[in-house]
């Protein structure tokens, strides 16, 4: 078991023939992904990477069947492209893409929303299920399988996460990275339930960071739903504040989105809080020797 | 990216935002001229710098004749100012905005910014104008007005009732004006891409009407590419001359006070090394995320970067190798060293994809200042005792 995504998971590529897509679709491949085929408009009819090219989602979703899309199209079509998705009957759509705008994330998801599309991302690695399924940038051989759930904000704190968890002899079932922009698809307060139902899941590891109150609305979750064991970081402790620290969302303003005040709710909630993200994987393997 | 109040005041009367009339001078000379092409007998003369508080700071002055604004406008044109937003070391000022005196009878305060848990604008109004935001918002959170407008329908007249009634604006001549001036400035939001939009104080004249009496705005920085006459109005001034510098290579850099220069890949844990420093004991000296392709060129500009802070006493290059692999990093990594002189000793984490091969790599190269480290505890409990020793 895993959440969201396995081995039996149809998955297509917007952006597939260009250099970032066919690189990552690739690695994506040789992982075990079920990649069958992509869009580019104008493309159509064509064949890359051993897999058909669509001109538009629709007919990608009609002749394969895909329920996901992995998203490389670059920043100024982002939108377009999600909603192009959600309309076409995509069911989850993988957002890679740094730096689109953020009015067109309002109305991409807005409309992913209407039309019962999830959606994770942009602006980050992706999402894998250990030996199954890679839809991402991640670099998957980190990933072993395992029983513990991993969700994140920030991509290399997901594999730093990902690689102690399996050195304490553990390993992933599933880690999502949901990316660091103002705005996001799938985070925490709709991931951790997932979690909570894996029967394969047993501890769930939540990386976050400063700015926004995903992780205070997760704290309050947690208390409320959540019964398997939670290990949480919180990047930037140490951030100064009004300065934006390399996410767009990854901000302190006034005295909002401080590390400090989400390390407070998530300890209040019950969540074991490390201090640095060093010290990750020897949490997990407290609250899972318990 | 943030502009200045005159640049705001520019676009806000594009939109019929209504403003008090006011011209940018450069010198006091040009004060003089902009004073006399206003007319009237009474002028604010006021530092245009990008930050909050001037009036406090003394960057803010009413003069009562001509003379008096070519005396202050010499007087506030290079000064430092300095705010509570500034930091304790200010910011020049090299333009002050000579405005036409206005009648206040009210001060309001009216905002746009994201609202993140609802994916959605905010507007935010308050009759606490003249005053820091955050500051009522602590003290007295009932006198913010919050109305979140769904892009999908724009501002409707009902998002207007909403912002009247909480402000308590009762005649219905003043409520329509408000409630034009709300939707002319939620248009300016949308419209530009804008990141937040803050008018404090907006005031209500003697006659009712509704003046932006200041103007603050930020942008999306990943909006601008579709906004050229915005990007137009940016003042490099006003910006850390090395962050600009790093963003020019693809790096994200901010300075920091310690003593710990960070390289690290990824913001996230970039973030989570200065934590892990601080956690060990040390000072972070610098946020530096080098980004996904982090290769010779890269990295030989950022220690560049780095040792430019005469602070730093040690680097810490924290790196997690995940499709890059970590041994064509290791090679960056040295081929870096001989580029560019580094005089501090260097500690490199590198973990994930063929770390043993990296870590072979370096221990062979024998290169003194550069001491490997096995994890990220590892790498900053090294980094942490290499800057005490180097004291």
């Amino acid at each position: 078991m895993s959440i969201l995504v396995n081995k039996d998971t149809k998955v297509i590529v917007q952006g597939f023939t260009g250099s970032e897509g066919t690189f990552h679709a690739e690695q994506c491949l040789a992982y075990g992904t079920d990649i069958v085929g992509g869009v580019t408009p104008n493309k159509g009819g064509q064949e890359h990477l051993g897999k058909p090219v669509f001109n538009t989602v629709q007919e990608a979703v009609d002749a394969t069947g895909a329920t996901v899309s992995m998203v490389f199209v670059p920043p100024a079509f982002v939108a377009d492209a999600v909603m192009e998705a959600a309309e076409a009957g995509i069911e989850l759509a993988v957002i890679i893409t740094e730096g689109a705008p953020v009015k067109d994330m309002q109305m991409a998801k807005a409309h992913a929303v209407k039309h019962g599309m999830k959606t994770i991302g942009p602006n980050c690695p992706g999402i894998i299920t250990a030996d199954e399924c890679k839809i991402g940038i991640m670099p998957g051989n980190i990933f072993k399988k395992g029983n513990v759930g991993l969700i994140s904000k920030s991509g290399t704190l997901t594999y730093e996460g990902a690689n102690q968890v399996v050195k304490e002899g553990y390993g992933i079932t599933t880690a999502v990275g949901i990316g660091g922009d103002p705005i996001i698809g799938l985070s925490y307060k709709q991931l951790l339930p997932m979690f909570e139902a894996d029967p394969e899941t047993e501890a769930i590891v939540m990386i976050g960071e400063i700015g926004g109150d995903l992780e205070i609305q997760a704290a309050k979750l947690i208390k409320e739903q959540i019964t398997k064991p939670v290990v949480a970081f919180i990047a930037g402790q140490t951030a100064p504040k009004g300065k934006r620290m390399g996410h767009a969302g990854a901000i302190v303003s006034g005295s909002a989105g401080t590390a400090k005040e989400k390390m407070d709710a998530l300890e209040a909630a019950g969540v074991k809080v490390v201090v640095s993200p060093a010290d990750i994987g020897k949490a997990v393997k407290e609250v899972l020797s318990k | 990216m943030n502009i200045h109040e005159y640049q705001a005041k520019q676009i806000f009367a594009q939109y019929g935002v209504p403003t008090p009339r006011g011209i940018v001078a450069n010198t006091p000379e040009e004060a003089v001229k902009a004073a006399h092409e206003l007319g009237g007998n009474i002028w604010v003369v006021k530092a245009q710098i990008h930050a909050g508080g001037r009036g406090l700071g003394g960057g803010v002055k009413l003069a009562k004749s001509i003379e008096e604004v070519e005396q202050l406008a010499g007087e506030i044109l290079g000064m430092t100012l300095v705010t509570h937003q500034t930091g304790p070391e200010g910011k020049l000022v090299q333009k002050v905005y000579i405005e036409e005196g206005a009648d206040i009878k009210d001060e309001l305060y009216l905002g746009v910014v994201l609202d993140r848990a609802k994916e959605m604008p905010v507007i935010m109004a308050s009759t606490e104008g003249g005053m820091e935001i955050e500051k009522v918002a602590e003290e007295s959170p009932e006198k913010i007005v919050k109305v979140a407008v769904d892009p999908a329908i724009g501002f409707q007249p009902f998002h207007g009732r909403e912002l009247v009634f909480g402000l308590g604006i009762t005649d219905k001549n003043e409520q329509k004006k408000f409630m034009q001036f709300a939707s002319k400035l939620y248009n300016v939001y949308m419209d530009k891409d804008a990141e937040m939009i803050e008018i404090n104080p907006l005031i209500k004249t003697g006659a009712g009407d509704f003046l932006a009496l200041d103007g603050k705005m930020g942008f999306d920085d990943s909006a601008l590419y579709r906004h050229p006459e915005i990007e137009e109005m940016r003042d490099i001034s006003e910006e850390d001359p090395d962050e600009r510098e790093a963003a020019q290579y693809g790096l994200s850099y901010i300075a920091l006070d310690g003593e710990i220069g960070c390289m690290v890949n990824g913001a996230g844990l970039a973030m989570g090394t200065m934590d892990t420093i601080n956690y060990m004991g040390g000072t972070p000296a610098n946020f530096l995320d080098v980004g996904g392709k982090a290769n010779a060129e890269t990295v030989a500009k950022g220690f560049e970067i780095i040792l430019k802070n005469p602070n730093v006493k040690a680097i810490f290059v924290n790196i997690f190798g995940g499709i890059v692999r970590c041994d064509r990093i290791a090679n960056g990594i040295l081929e870096a060293t001989k580029m560019v002189d580094v005089h501090v000793p260097v500690i490199v984490r590198l973990d994930g994809t063929n770390a043993e091969e990296a870590a072979e790599i370096l221990a062979n190269a024998n290169i003194p200042n550069v001491i490997p480290a096995t994890d990220l505890a590892d790498g900053a409990k090294k980094a942490v005792e290499a800057a005490k020793g180097a004291k």
